[in-house]
């Protein structure tokens, strides 16, 4: 056996190897980073002379004035307003609920607390489709049409999130409540000075995935707004492409994806690896 | 085969400080055709990276190795020949133990290509030797330690390796099952006759049934050779206190007028050594209580714990380095003993001298 | 024991409240929406109970056609996403240099809004006016591809765009989960596999794809059931009106017919969420049978 060719060969074949894979993954890559790209790039260039400037990689005269007109024409600054309120305030009730409600089945006793947690797994399986007609109905009724209120508390709840939470604090070892027992420490406070610093990763999880849910939402806002004044960005970016300037006016409506985008992206650039880690850990999406 | 290791070095960068990490230093060292040889030292000492030098799955970085007059050194893994068991089996889990044994086999190509047939054959007859050939439908996760480790062997051992390599074989087992296994790897090593290298932390397992031991610490081979000559003649303070169990009593001492001192009491003759601080090292069977010796050493008695046909006397002294000393004594010596005080005789071949700094040996 | 109960379900107020008004209700309330024939939303008023609802959507061709469209919109991206997304994660894993770039990089579109990246799929596949082409046109008469109206046009043409989008906007989880999977296999087999000379392909399909078939299987799962839900892509790529558009899809129908012009007839809405829900936990089951069957732990 010749074992320096065979050594040689082998590398070959690797470099080879090596080779297509990184030329496939740039390609991917191009295909995901394209449209962000010429969302951008198409959002700089300027309305007057883009029929003639359209399909030009650098634009001939940047400029920045379709901001200003994404946010004079339609009240762009209100939806984001909208959505940061909306955004905020789900996710703040929604960590209230969900904490209480993962101690309780994770840590206290009660009866028929097994039934009950059945109960709650097999709403898991129930899509929003399915119940979004009847709390249409009832926000109508309620007379919470076109308000915060309408808008926040039926996207509050998440099943599985309160079951990824219960098992996170099921694994806190006992020994720590009974000695927090013994030391005569509430409930409450072992809540809060224990089992969520303790369970920090999880709360951060679905934390970071309740909001990336709440700033895309569209469906749920769509029924119960039509007045813009509640609209959140994806109605306001619905809107803009059907009645606004939208499809007159490319690079102004591109100005405020970019704006609506911008959010989110410079959120995941920070916290990247914990957003990656978070939704591999909850590894659900929606 | 005979394998031959020339100047093996393999060196770890780190990235982070920046520093290297030297596991292999110049290992230079031939493994005669058929012998069963093993690596010993403590973790961290460079013995699974020989291993894995050996295997193919990390490349020296310096240093060449031979598989008979054949040099592999730069050759990969999947072309060497080695069968590999690992720490932990590595059996894949979704196959079953027969599909395991034949998994080798089946990524044979061109000529050497098997039949189905050919390839259970092969694999009863392997699992035959390692005594499984009752659990091949079975998947791994329905087996016991013992019978993974079996399964392992098999998988190494089916495509007539070159070399097997070993690591940790024992180390997932029950202290029961290790002894069992020990007697078993000897025993299937002894009818393949295949050249054999295991590594191990555990220097009992190593002495019982080794031809040969290779003692490493921090990268640098301390000594080889047949497992009681290495215990019987250690050539440094590390050798001498990683080999033993009981672990063998290290005292401060010194060498003056050519006699060996611990504390005031001179215990020893070593004429010709130069006077200076050395470190004094006695087997635990190196003590005796015959009543009628020359040499003798006086320490506290602390307890005596009775072990059937021998017993361990516990004592202690003040320039032990350890604050117990374990002397194992035939029980009928038992009446030699009395008042808080014990006087030991000293074997002189199971006594040993070192250099207080360097840690060498010094003969006298 | 009693002020222990108590307790426990004082901590469990907020969540029950909430998943009984939003949840559970509803639920119970949808179901018989569903039945009830003739419900007249402004006098709240009934004249029957019967499977009339369902006799209806079942006879729209505008629901026949969202079933349609859901259908073939599953039936391209969960094979083509998940199979693509398998390879980009067995390349991934296999580099070292860039792959975390390369991985944060695919994972923007995940925090990206639907709707508003949908409409720059739109710019480029649109045709910009009557007389001039956009990007994708433009690419494609290099080929010499003659101009295809990818938002107004042929029905093709409209599910390809779609699909497209689709499958861009749901890689990103894919390629997470599964490159996670497959960091999660021991190293410990592939070296066991190369010592054993075996060569890449069998490895992957003999130890690597078993082992991370559960995820897989996973995958798939969820993949059909989301894209069982595909909606807000359409309305990005070829606006609200969906079904003037023929792209509309079972929750787009489920939609339209709650809201909005067509809207009003909360009984239709409900029996075709039903249809859905029966519809996707067919297919779950389905799945799960044949999970069980082939993956292996």
């Amino acid at each position: 056996m010749d074992y320096e060719k065979i050594k040689k060969a082998s590398a070959r074949r690797d470099i080879a190897l090596k080779t297509v894979i990184y030329i496939f993954l740039a390609i991917w890559a191009l295909i995901v980073l394209f449209p962000f790209y010429w969302m951008l790039l198409t959002s700089v260039k300027s309305y007057g002379s883009y029929d003639s400037d359209w399909m030009s990689v650098i634009p001939s005269s940047p400029t920045l004035e379709n901001y200003k007109t994404a946010f004079s024409a339609v009240p762009l600054g209100g939806y984001f307003a909208n959505t940061l309120i909306f955004t905020l305030a789900t996710t703040a009730i929604m960590l209230f609920v969900t904490v209480l409600a993962a101690y309780a089945f994770a840590r206290l006793e009660f009866k028929g607390k097994d039934l009950v947690f059945t109960l709650f797994l097999a709403l898991m399986m129930i899509p929003t489709e399915l119940v979004v007609i009847t709390n249409y109905v009832t926000v109508t009724e309620l007379d919470l049409r076109n308000t915060f209120a309408g808008l926040i508390l039926p996207s509050v709840t998440s099943v599985f999130y309160i079951y990824l939470l219960k098992e996170n604090f099921a694994q806190v070892p006992d020994e720590l409540y009974y000695a927090a027992k013994v030391d005569g420490t509430s409930d409450i406070k072992y809540l809060f000075k224990v089992m969520m610093p303790i369970c920090k990763p999880t709360i951060v999880t679905i934390t970071i995935l309740k909001v990336i849910e709440c700033w895309n939402s569209y469906v749920w806002p769509r029924l119960v707004t039509d007045d813009r004044a509640y609209f959140l960005v994806s109605n306001g970016i619905q809107e803009i492409r059907e009645s606004g300037f939208g499809r007159e006016n490319v690079p102004a409506m591109m100005a405020a994806v970019v704006v609506i985008s911008v959010p989110l992206i410079v959120l995941f650039l920070i916290f990247r690896n914990k957003i990656m880690e978070g939704v591999s850990r909850g590894g659900i999406k929606g | 085969m005979k394998v031959t290791l020339k100047n093996l070095t393999k060196i770890f960068p780190n990235k982070k400080t920046k520093s290297e990490v030297i596991a292999v230093n110049n290992f230079d060292y031939v493994i005669e055709d058929g012998e069963l040889i093993g690596l010993l030292g403590p973790s961290g000492c460079g013995k699974s990276t020989t291993l894995n030098l050996l295997s193919g799955l990390l490349e020296p970085t310096s240093g060449s190795i031979f598989f008979g007059d054949d040099d592999v050194t730069m050759l990969p893994a999947e072309s060497r020949g080695v069968g590999l068991v690992f720490q932990n089996y590595a059996l894949y889990p979704h196959l079953t133990v027969l599909q395991n044994i034949t998994f080798p086999l089946e990524n044979r190509k061109g000529k050497d290509k098997l039949s189905k047939e050919q390839m259970v054959e092969m694999a009863t007859e392997v699992a035959r030797l390692v005594q499984i050939d009752g659990l091949l439908d079975r998947k791994p996760s329905e087996l016991s330690g013992g019978q993974q480790q079996r399964v392992a062997i098999a998988r190494a051992l089916v495509k007539k390796p070159r070399i097997l390599l070993l690591d940790e074989p024992l180390s997932n087992l029950d202290a029961r099952l290790r002894l069992q296994t020990r007697e078993e790897l000897r025993r299937i090593q002894r009818s393949t006759g295949i050249t054999t290298v295991f590594v191990t932390h555990d220097q009992e397992e190593a002495m019982s049934i080794s031809d040969k031991i290779v003692v490493m610490k921090d990268g640098v081979v301390h000594q080889t050779g047949a497992p009681q000559e290495v215990y019987d003649d250690p050539i440094n303070y590390f050798v001498a206190t990683f080999l033993g169990t009981p672990p063998i009593n290290c005292f401060d001492g010194c060498v003056k007028d050519g006699k060996i001192s611990i504390g005031d009491e001179a215990i020893m003759d070593c004429a010709g050594v130069s006077d200076r601080e050395v470190i004094v090292a006695i087997r635990p069977e190196g003590f005796s209580l015959d009543g009628d010796e020359k040499q003798v050493f006086t320490c506290e008695l602390s307890r005596v714990e009775v072990m059937g046909r021998d017993m361990s006397v516990v004592a202690m002294h003040e320039k032990c380095k350890s604050p117990l000393i374990r002397a194992i004594i035939d029980s009928d010596n038992l009446k030699n003993l009395n008042g808080d005080k014990v006087v030991f005789g000293l074997k002189p071949h199971k006594l040993f001298i070192f250099e207080k700094e360097s840690g060498e040996r010094i003969r006298f | 024991m009693k002020f222990k109960n108590l307790k426990a379900w004082l901590y469990l107020l907020p969540a029950v409240l909430f998943l009984g008004v939003f949840m559970l209700y509803p639920l119970v309330d949808v179901i018989i929406y569903s039945f009830e024939e003739g419900y007249n939303s402004a006098s709240q008023t009934y004249f029957g109970v019967g499977g009339y609802n369902y006799q209806y959507v079942l006879n729209d061709p505008y629901f026949l056609q969202a079933l349609k469209n859901t259908f073939i919109l599953v039936l391209i991206t969960v094979p083509l996403s998940t199979a693509l997304s398998l390879v980009i994660s067995v390349a991934l894993s296999s580099i070292k240099r860039l792959r975390s770039w390369f991985q944060t990089l695919y994972f923007l579109p995940y925090v990206t809004n639907t709707l508003a990246v949908g409409l720059v799929f739109m710019i480029l596949f649109d045709q910009r006016s009557q007389d001039s082409i956009g990007l994708i046109n433009t690419l494609l008469s290099y080929v010499g591809v003659d101009p295809i109206d990818f938002i107004n046009g042929p029905y093709w043409a409209k599910m390809l765009v779609l699909s497209l989008y689709t499958v861009w906007i749901v890689m990103p989880f894919k390629i997470l989960i599964l490159t996670s999977s497959l960091a999660s296999v021991d190293e410990i087999y592939y070296n066991a596999a190369k010592v054993d000379g075996t060569p890449r392909w069998r490895v992957f399909t003999k130890i690597t794809l078993p082992m991370i078939s559960p995820t897989l299987f996973y995958l798939i799962i969820t993949g059909f059931i989301g894209a069982f839900k595909a909606y807000s892509d359409a309305v990005a790529l070829f606006g609200t009106n969906l079904n003037a558009n023929e792209m509309n899809t079972i929750v787009g129908y489920i939609y339209d017919m709650l809201y909005g012009d067509s809207g009003g007839f909360p009984s239709y809405a409900s029996a075709a969420a039903v249809i859905l829900f029966i519809v996707v936990l067919t297919i779950t089951v389905i799945n799960l049978l044949v999970s069980k069957k082939n993956v292996h732990y």
